[in-house]
């Protein structure tokens, strides 16, 4: 068959599933409920044929192009990716989140270590000797921070002078800083691990530092009431964005049997789960951190806050999405 | 066959057939996010005008919206067509290592990623990485496992122009006969100085004073005598 004989012959099934794909390309969703799409695979396997069979003909290369160009837009809807469970929000937070948080629990608590061991130990030896905090902050910022807390303010925070409008632009600004260092210490990780190690670490040793400083007198007394409400979500966020980074970075230091891209590849997924789980808890530290931290209540009621806020956080790591097969 | 040094990226589908992707590299890539980033310069001023105006609230839209825009403002094009505005404008498009539309888990990876790419400045971490991949990617299309390569918007359909047939000199192998195909196909788009000096380069059988119509009544020949028992020869 030459050529010619052979575009007349196709020439119409061509048109017929072009418009085909032209119809699923811009209204994905109606399509759905219009029954030609059914034909979509038969179609595209006889166009696959047809591709086949001008290429080994070495019919011209715009013909084959031409048909290339169709056998690609098929293969793109036949193969579409279906969107993964992530953007069940309500599911995902309530199941898989905790569950794969559970699953990679070695991630975690290394990440736990990386970030809690350095503020343990740069909280402490900053109590004991506040001068040290001048080794980690220059003067300004620790002028910044005192005046911050201090018990003077009208209300306590990041501002001398805090309303319900500074509230609110205190909540953006939580959000576009807390989520962000999440999302950092998680990419960190593709450097070989490297940098949600030194995330966490660096944070740890800042977040001690500042700790240790103002739990003397007289920050202490707005400090700790201050910090532990929302603590208890943006801490272990920060941790788990970490343990994200370190699956990275896992994947790539031992891919076992997979070339390194490809430990990689397969890998990522499952740590943007833990990232965007972890977003999700600094979103609601955040929302926390600028309404309720800020409030002027007393201390009592605000560490009952926090030691519900811990145990909610740890009841909700450790048992939700529990099936009775132990998932 | 010898492999060509091109930027085209293969993936075989499950039916066989060879699928290929023709690459950008960090040129064209660059450029759409140059085109990006100035729409987004643009978005945060026309925000900071529209909502400057609300204290408090308005702080916390401006803040909020920096944080979605500037880590999702690709996301929400990707998912929807592979395509970022600069992207469109430079006819480039994301989609996975198989060719397939790029899907959400992949577009936050490659997204996330990029605040590494973008180290220590002007994306060199990024650069680097492209220039050391086969396929252009850095490191956040590795990890998510995505290409950007070209996009072909329109099927276009070229036509060989009509020409009395001749038979070729000496018999030509397929790839030979495809390559005069090649060339009738694409003598439309070509000056006729072009046409004349390309055909020149096959003076061993378009030898005469008109070497490009020699070649078209070749096409010709192969393109709608095929079938005859003279072209079977050949």
């Amino acid at each position: 068959m030459n050529q010619s004989q052979f575009e007349q012959n196709h020439q119409e099934q061509w048109s017929r599933f072009q418009a085909l794909l032209g119809f699923l390309e811009n209204k994905p969703d109606r399509a759905k409920k219009d029954v030609s799409i059914a034909d979509l695979p038969v179609h595209y396997r006889q166009l696959c044929n047809h591709y086949s069979l001008a290429q080994a003909r070495h019919y011209s290369p715009a013909l084959v192009d031409r048909l290339h160009e169709l056998v690609l837009r098929g293969h793109r809807q036949l193969y579409k990716k279906k969107t993964a469970l992530i953007w069940n929000v309500l599911a995902f937070m309530g199941r898989d989140f905790p569950q794969t948080v559970r699953r990679h629990y070695r991630a975690f608590w290394l990440a736990f270590v990386l970030f809690y061991g350095p503020a343990a130990a740069i909280g402490i030896a900053t109590y004991r000797n506040p001068a040290l905090i001048y080794s980690i902050a220059d003067e300004r910022q620790v002028v910044q921070m005192e005046t911050m807390y201090d018990p003077d303010n009208r209300k306590i925070g990041r501002a001398a002078e805090r309303d319900s409008e500074t509230d609110l632009a205190m909540f953006g600004y939580y959000i576009l800083n807390n989520i962000s260092i999440g999302f950092r210490t998680f990419a960190g990780g593709i450097i070989f691990g490297l940098g949600s190690i030194f995330f966490l670490v660096f944070n740890g040793v800042m977040i001690g530092g500042v700790a240790g400083h103002l739990s003397h007198p007289p920050f202490n007394s707005t400090f700790w009431p201050f910090v532990s409400g929302h603590g208890a979500f943006e801490l272990t966020a920060i941790v788990i964005s970490g343990a994200a980074g370190l699956l990275l970075g896992y994947s790539l230091i031992r891919p076992g049997r997979y070339k390194r891209a490809d430990a990689l590849r397969l890998q990522a997924p499952t740590a943007l789960k833990l990232v965007m789980g972890a977003a999700a808890l600094l979103l609601f530290a955040a929302f926390i951190e600028a309404f309720w931290s800020s409030s002027p209540l007393p201390p009592a009621i605000k560490y009952g806050m926090a030691a519900c806020n811990w145990t909610l956080v740890t009841l909700y790591l450790v048992f939700a999405g529990r099936t009775g097969n132990g998932s | 066959m010898a492999t060509k040094l091109d930027t085209i990226s293969h993936y075989q589908t499950p039916e066989g057939i060879e699928l290929s992707l023709a690459l950008a590299g960090p040129m064209a890539r660059g450029m759409a996010w140059i085109i990006d980033f100035a729409i987004r310069v643009g978005l945060y001023f026309i925000l900071a005008i529209i909502v400057g105006l609300l204290g408090g609230l308005g702080t916390a839209i401006i803040l909020i919206s920096l944080f979605i825009i500037e880590w999702f403002y690709p996301v929400f094009f990707e998912v929807h067509n592979g395509m970022t505005p600069g992207k469109k404008v430079m006819g480039l498009q994301v989609v996975h290592d198989d060719g397939t539309p790029v899907s959400w888990t992949s577009s936050l990876l490659r997204n996330l990623i990029r605040c590494i790419d973008l180290l220590p400045l002007f994306y060199m971490a990024g650069f680097i990485t492209m220039l050391l991949n086969p396929r252009f990617k850095r490191l956040g299309d590795i990890a998510a496992g995505t290409l950007v390569v070209y996009h072909r918007d329109a099927t276009k359909v070229f036509t060989i122009p009509d020409h009395p047939a001749a038979p070729a000199p000496v018999p030509l192998r397929l790839e030979e006969q495809r390559l005069v195909l090649d060339f009738c196909e694409r003598s439309g788009t070509l000056s006729e100085q072009r046409r004349h000096e390309l055909a020149l380069f096959l003076n061993d059988i378009s030898g005469g004073e008109t070497p490009e119509n020699r070649l078209l009544a070749y096409g010709n020949w192969f393109l709608r005598g095929k079938g005859n028992s003279e072209s079977k020869s050949i």
